[in-house]
């Protein structure tokens, strides 16, 4: 329990102030980047999509309702702070808390990637989540995610993917289906032949308008965070200004979805052009935010290639030709995810292999 | 002009205190410390003791492993004390020198007139031979290795280094002397290699004997070891020999004067000196003769080399056998209110697109040692690091590799090409505070263990 103090003290006090630890061994001056101004600045990149989601979570209300117009931009907007702000401080709350008390026990100073993580995770996930399906899947996802493999930068798979995957797969009921995505009011039902389903699942016609004007501007339901394409772009403009996320991966990622996508087109079987399916459902929140997180993506620069283009083909096999998932994003990543250490095995073999043959030529 | 080489990779780091090109201080100590530890893979054993009186090239160490390498004194004079750390560890002999300067005569000869063997013996016998350096792991070369060839860079890149132009301008001659030597020990040539930026200009370019390679690029484009990846990587059980041009001149001025003249213009630099400039002295000079560069001020650190890669010494340590800069910053001991939230910090240097110092590209920076963060695991994708390492190495692997103390992926990721201070601006710029340069020294270490 001591060790948990320290550790939380000392986040604390590094949070505040940058401490004034002075280097002992190698270069003598440093660069004044450090990974809480990286983390900070992914957190940064996701707030459009915060506050436009936010935003949304009260539109949809109105609609469902009935009677709302977008034009109620502040009531909107409260009532889905409101809603999503619970889901931030548990998130956080219960994140933080194994992350401090893990470096205890590691003997480490405070990771800051928990402020990106801690923020994804209400993005990602239906409004209506109940919270203590949040704080055990956020409690799994940081335990068995990340901290037995070492904590941030040791781990295999996005720890806010993980907590979505296993609240999906736990408590599937409140993870899809066409109710989960619109928040209600204690009391309230809904319009009579409401639909809330999200256009992946939409099977008929819905209250709101499914235009691709919708879908880009994000007035559509879904996860908080994931439905305005603006909002997300915007982010993805700091990430790449910025060089944190790879482009390699995203435009992979992009490029992938069309491939598959266009063959779907072709042969017939998709519902929607292969250009429609980067506006809806997960797919552009997860290729910027999630796809090139630096840990859990490939490593090597042709390695984060093949990595974009496998989450982009997987992601649209699965919304294709999987009758059970309308959505295939979470698990296109996750798969990523795991197939990354192998792409960049291979990628690295190679270049050793290159090396060595270079070396026989010169020596 | 023969082939130039781009190198696209790398960073000037823009610190403050260039030293003006004038001589501003020549020093003749008043004390002279031979320090063993300046000398990679160097064993010492102490060949005077105290009171002894020894001559300018007279030996004071030699290695237990090769004891025809030996070690000079660089004045004559006696032997004041014999300092020894824990556990008996030598750190340093102190000569006081003499009133009478003598010098030790080794002869005037001509390398053309000489066979491997005797180039080989006078260098030894004169104690220069630590100036010759190994790859792969940067330590003493052996003289009974023949290399597959010879490199020098005639310019460095590092922050505030000290311009060779100016320190060795005048001494041509005796480089060509030291070039000629070397080309003898060795069947693939002497190669240099020059900046693109003052190819034309420089004296270096004159220099006869030699393979000239062009290089433009920023730091460290001006690194030996960059170089060699570029022309003639290292590979298992291939030798190469580097000299820096001051182990050059000294070693021409062995073959041209028949004496063992280590004396060095060195750039005395950095935010916190005093009027930047050069100082005329010697290695194992006190840094107290240089005072009047330091100041009184408390929180100085004094480093014996550069910026990057040099080693602390304080005000009372002495000037290492293979610098000519002496770097002088401030200790950033300072804590900063919620600084990594500042979106300006317009006073701190970043490479990092997230800061603003991309605005101000001309701009100079008086860094201090503050380490702006936390030490953490590796975050940041390999190709973050491999942004200012201008070599075909992947380097997160290559220290993960160390990290793990695996020989084999060592191997395959480079570990023979690259000595610490390669990767000195890796370290600079990683968010996650890691010791790049620690974890790579212990990487070459464990490799001269498991090859011993």
């Amino acid at each position: 329990m001591k060790k948990f103090w320290t550790a939380t003290k000392d986040a604390f006090a590094t949070f505040l102030h940058v401490p004034g630890t002075v280097t002992r061994s190698g270069a003598h001056v440093r660069d004044s980047i450090d990974l809480k101004r990286i983390m900070i600045i992914v957190v940064i990149a996701l707030v459009p999509a915060a506050l436009f989601g936010m935003w949304n979570v009260g539109y949809q209300h109105q609609l469902a309702v009935g009677g709302g117009t977008a034009a109620h931009i502040w009531p909107n907007f409260w009532f889905g702070f409101l809603k999503v702000l619970p889901l931030f401080v548990v998130s956080y709350a219960v994140g933080l808390f194994i992350e401090f008390f893990s470096s205890g026990l590691r003997g480490e100073e405070v990771n800051e990637g928990y402020l990106v993580t801690g923020f994804l995770i209400p993005l990602i996930v239906p409004v209506t989540t109940p919270l203590w399906m949040l704080a055990l899947a956020v409690a799994f996802a940081v335990i068995f995610g990340k901290e037995v493999f070492g904590g941030t930068g040791m781990n295999i798979w996005n720890p806010a993917l993980l907590t979505r995957a296993f609240l999906f797969f736990s408590y599937p009921s409140a993870m899809s289906g066409s109710e989960v995505w619109i928040a209600k009011k204690a009391g309230e039902t809904f319009a009579d032949g409401f639909t809330g389903a999200t256009p992946l699942a939409l099977d008929g016609a819905a209250q709101y308008s499914n235009t691709v004007w919708s879908q880009f501007l994000g007035t559509i339901p879904g996860s908080v965070g994931e439905t305005s394409i603006i909002a997300i772009l915007l982010g993805a403009c700091i990430l790449l200004w910025t060089g944190i996320a790879s482009w390699k991966v995203m435009c992979g990622s992009i490029i992938g979805a069309l491939l598959v996508g266009g063959i779907g087109d072709l042969a017939g079987i998709s519902t929607m052009p292969c250009w429609n399916q980067l506006l809806v459902g997960g797919f552009a929140f997860g290729t910027v935010f999630m796809a090139t997180d630096p840990v859990t993506s490939a490593q090597t620069e042709s390695g984060k290639w093949i990595y974009g283009l496998l989450i982009g083909i997987l992601c649209i096999t699965v919304r294709l030709f999987n009758p059970g998932y309308a959505e295939g994003m979470m698990l296109a990543i996750l798969m990523g995810n795991t197939a990354a250490p192998l792409i960049d095995h291979c990628v690295v073999t190679s270049h050793i292999a290159r090396r060595a043959r270079k070396f026989n030529v010169t020596a | 002009m023969s082939n130039k080489i781009v190198l696209k990779r790398g960073l000037d780091i823009p610190v403050s205190g260039k030293a003006e090109c004038r001589i501003s201080k020549t020093v003749s100590p008043d004390v002279v410390a031979v320090c063993p530890a300046d000398f990679k893979g160097f064993i010492p054993r102490l060949l005077v003791k105290e009171g002894d009186s020894v001559s300018c090239g007279s030996p004071v160490l030699a290695d237990k492993k090769h004891p025809e390498i030996l070690v000079a004194s660089p004045v004559s004079g006696t032997v004041k004390e014999i300092v020894r750390g824990e556990k008996r560890k030598l750190l340093a002999v102190l000569v006081t020198p003499g009133e009478k300067q003598e010098r030790l005569d080794f002869g005037v000869k001509s390398p053309e007139s000489l066979d491997a063997g005797q180039i080989k013996a006078a260098i030894l016998e004169s104690g220069l031979w630590p100036f010759i350096i190994q790859r792969p792991y940067g330590i003493l070369a052996n003289p009974a290795d023949t290399p597959k060839a010879v490199f020098v860079s005639a310019f460095d890149t590092a922050p505030l280094a000290a311009s060779p132009e100016f320190t060795l301008g005048d001494r041509m001659a005796d480089i060509q002397t030291g070039i000629d030597a070397m080309a003898k020990l060795t069947g693939g040539g002497v190669h240099i290699g020059l900046n693109a930026a003052n190819y034309a200009s420089t004296p270096f370019h004159k220099l006869e004997n030699v393979v000239t390679h062009v290089f433009e690029g920023k730091h460290p484009a001006g690194n030996v070891g960059v170089q060699i990846s570029h022309v003639c990587p290292v590979t298992k059980g291939s030798v190469i020999w580097t000299v820096s041009p001051l182990g050059l001149a000294a070693i021409g001025a062995l073959f041209n004067t028949g004496t063992y003249n280590v004396r060095r213009k060195v750039a005395v630099c950095g935010p916190l000196a005093i009027e930047p400039a050069y100082a005329d002295t010697l290695p194992g000079a006190p840094m107290s003769t240089l005072a009047g560069f330091i100041g009184n001020s408390e929180d100085a650190r004094v480093v014996s080399g550069n910026i990057l890669s040099g080693t602390t010494v304080g005000r009372e340590g002495y000037l290492g056998f293979y610098d000519n800069t002496v770097t002088i910053l401030k200790e950033g001991t300072e804590e900063e209110l919620l600084g990594w939230m500042n979106p300006l910090r317009l006073k701190l240097f970043s490479n990092d697109m997230s800061y603003f110092s991309w605005l101000t590209p001309k701009k100079k920076y008086d860094m201090d040692t503050n380490l702006h963060g936390g030490p953490r695991a590796f975050v940041m994708s390999d190709r973050y690091y491999a942004k200012v390492l201008p070599m075909d190495i992947y380097p997160v692997y290559l220290l993960k590799a160390c990290l793990a103390g695996d020989i084999d992926k060592m191997e395959q990721f480079g570990i023979y090409e690259v000595i610490p201070e390669d990767l000195a601006v890796c370290e600079f710029i990683d968010p996650s505070k890691n010791d790049i340069q620690q974890i790579i020294a212990n990487g070459i270490r464990l490799m001269l263990k498991e090859m011993e």
